[in-house]
């Protein structure tokens, strides 16, 4: 992890409220692994607003993308950058995702929950099933990418404006019974709410795969040292203990979570 | 090689220069080497440390409010045996002088807690935390209570030779009975100050943001309230003190110092920017030697009242 100041090349938007914010951070950018995140000191909220953590969306030499969605006063100044601004980034902060599958990779993404799963999709070595939820279209980030990638798409929208209506355990489920009917091992990744990565892990357990979960909890020093972000973990002997999402994750294996 | 003495004594802790972390801001060190050199702070002071682990409290635990943020985390902690076996060997490699902040629920508790830090090698002070606003059972109780900071100080007093410095509640109506009381029971040095109690609402649900309902207020917007309760406490203090409390930058732990500190804590900004101790520092002595001083010893106290 480092500290470095970070020029903005370029802020794209997405979807509405959504954006796709290209800095340069060298020494960052090189040592990302698809779940790290950044933690992003955003300029003009000076001299005292906490830093925010991001999931990074994507990394390509020195160069590091990341989705965020304009959500309050933090997230409104990010948005107002424009290129050739800096600002202050440390990481790549946490533990990521694994990358050696040992069955089909299935990646479940909830709104901007994408973003992990699409540097993911870029890293993983084999290419298997994106299963995209949102409340309306609006929410559905990066679809194309994935195909382009080769992965299959499955989106869903709650209110039906785009894919299937319902939410994103409706293909889950088929493709796990799928995968059971042809004898092939399923490997989940998801990133999204609370509530969708609590389903995505039961259904691993019930599966007997793995599944690794990306957890979003607000954070403040991003480094494991003021344990704002903890979360109850249980170990393989089964005794318990709090972990910090921000160092000891953000990803955790679906049976390590005590929900 | 500087040409200021940065050296401060405070109580007993040698300190090679008057910077140091505020506990519970800096973790136990180890989380933050990686991003700035540890072994250049004056000390480094570690989350505190009860005798037993202890889980702290449900999550929310913090709140960003205008001019710092509001915590309850609640004191988790791996207990002094966790703490000696997982961060003292990172601690004591630093070189750096380690203040432990210890907490209890009884006299005993922090008695037994210091006993044993007392037999560690590389603990250098103890920073008695009497003013926590998160924990129910342990800390707050006692610092807004003169006796019970008297009789707390000479319980632990007895149990240890290490520098004892009791880190004090901001929130009390006169904050020299409290420093008079903890010099009198045996003090070595006096830390100050805590947060201050305070609660953040959610307006859209009407509930209190942080699980524990209430928490204690950090950050720049507490910084003036610091700089006069240990302008006040330096007026009878005969001990060093160590002075925290929203610092983020070289200008207000100079005022510190000029209010009678002998050292500073910086803490919330550490969570914004972790070289913020390294830049105080460094400013510090760049304001030495432009005002021709050439011990950071001699800027203690030196406020000009009249």
């Amino acid at each position: 992890m480092r500290d470095v100041t970070c020029r903005v090349v370029n802020q794209m938007p997405l979807k509405a409220g959504y954006w796709a914010l290209d800095v340069e951070a060298p020494g960052v950018a090189e040592a990302a692994q698809p779940g790290q995140f950044v933690h992003v000191r955003v300029p003009g909220l000076e001299p005292v607003a906490l830093r925010r953590p991001f999931s990074i969306f994507g990394a390509e030499g020195t160069r590091l993308k990341l989705l965020y969605k304009t959500v309050g006063r933090g997230t409104a100044q990010l948005n107002r950058l424009t290129p050739g601004d800096t600002l202050q980034v440390i990481g790549p902060l946490g533990k990521g995702f694994p990358l050696a599958p040992q069955g089909v990779p299935l990646l479940v993404a909830g709104g901007y929950g994408v973003a992990p799963l699409s540097f993911l999709a870029r890293r993983l070595p084999v290419r298997g099933v994106t299963l995209i939820g949102g409340r309306t279209s609006d929410d559905v980030l990066a679809a194309e990418d994935f195909e382009r990638l080769g992965w299959t798409v499955r989106v869903t929208t709650q209110d039906g404006s785009q894919g299937e209506t319902g939410l994103v355990t409706l293909p889950l489920d088929r493709e796990l019974a799928h995968l059971r009917g042809s004898g092939e091992m399923p490997e989940l990744y998801a990133c999204g709410p609370d509530g969708l990565l609590r389903a995505v892990g039961e259904r691993a357990i019930q599966a007997g795969c793995r599944g690794w979960l990306s957890l979003d909890k607000h954070m403040v020093c991003g480094v494991g040292a003021c344990l704002a972000c903890v979360q109850a973990l249980r170990r393989e002997d089964g005794t318990e203990w709090i972990g910090r999402v921000c160092r000891d994750g953000p990803v955790f294996e679906a049976r390590e979570i005590v929900w | 090689m500087s040409d200021v003495d940065m050296r401060v004594d405070l109580g007993g802790i040698r300190m090679k220069n008057p910077v140091t972390v505020a506990s519970g801001t800096f973790g136990y060190g180890k989380e933050y080497a990686e991003l700035i050199d540890v072994t250049r702070l004056g000390a480094i002071t570690v989350k505190g440390i009860r005798l037993q682990a202890w889980p702290g409290n449900p999550l929310p635990r913090h709140a960003e409010v205008p001019g710092g943020m509001v915590n309850a985390i609640g004191l988790q902690g791996p207990g002094v045996a966790g703490f000696v076996r997982d961060y003292m060997p990172f601690l004591r490699e630093t070189g750096v002088p380690v203040i432990v902040n210890i907490w209890g629920t009884r006299e005993e508790e922090y008695a037994e807690v210091a006993r044993r830090l007392s037999e560690v090698e590389g603990v250098s002070g103890l920073e008695l935390n009497i003013s926590c606003p998160n924990v129910k059972e342990g800390g707050h109780a006692f610092g807004t209570d003169p006796r019970a900071v008297s009789s707390l100080v000479a319980a632990v007093r007895r149990a240890t030779r290490l520098p004892l410095m009791p880190k004090l509640a901001p929130n009390v109506p006169d904050i020299r009975v409290f420093v008079r009381a903890a010099q009198e029971a045996g003090a070595d040095a006096l830390a100050l100050i805590n947060t201050l109690p305070a609660m953040v609402i959610d307006i859209e649900t009407r509930r209190p943001v942080l699980a524990n309902k209430v928490g204690g207020l950090s950050g720049p917007a507490i910084h003036p309230v610091a700089v006069k309760l240990v302008w006040e406490a330096a007026q009878v203090a005969r001990v060093p003190l160590l002075a925290m409390g929203g610092i983020v930058g070289p200008e207000q732990a100079i005022e510190f110092l000029i209010a009678g500190a002998t050292a500073v804590a910086v803490g919330t900004a550490n969570f914004i920017d972790p070289a913020t101790p390294l830049r105080v520092l460094e400013g510090i002595e760049a304001y030495l030697r432009r005002h021709d001083m050439n011990t950071v010893a001699a800027l203690t106290g030196s406020l000009r009242a009249e």
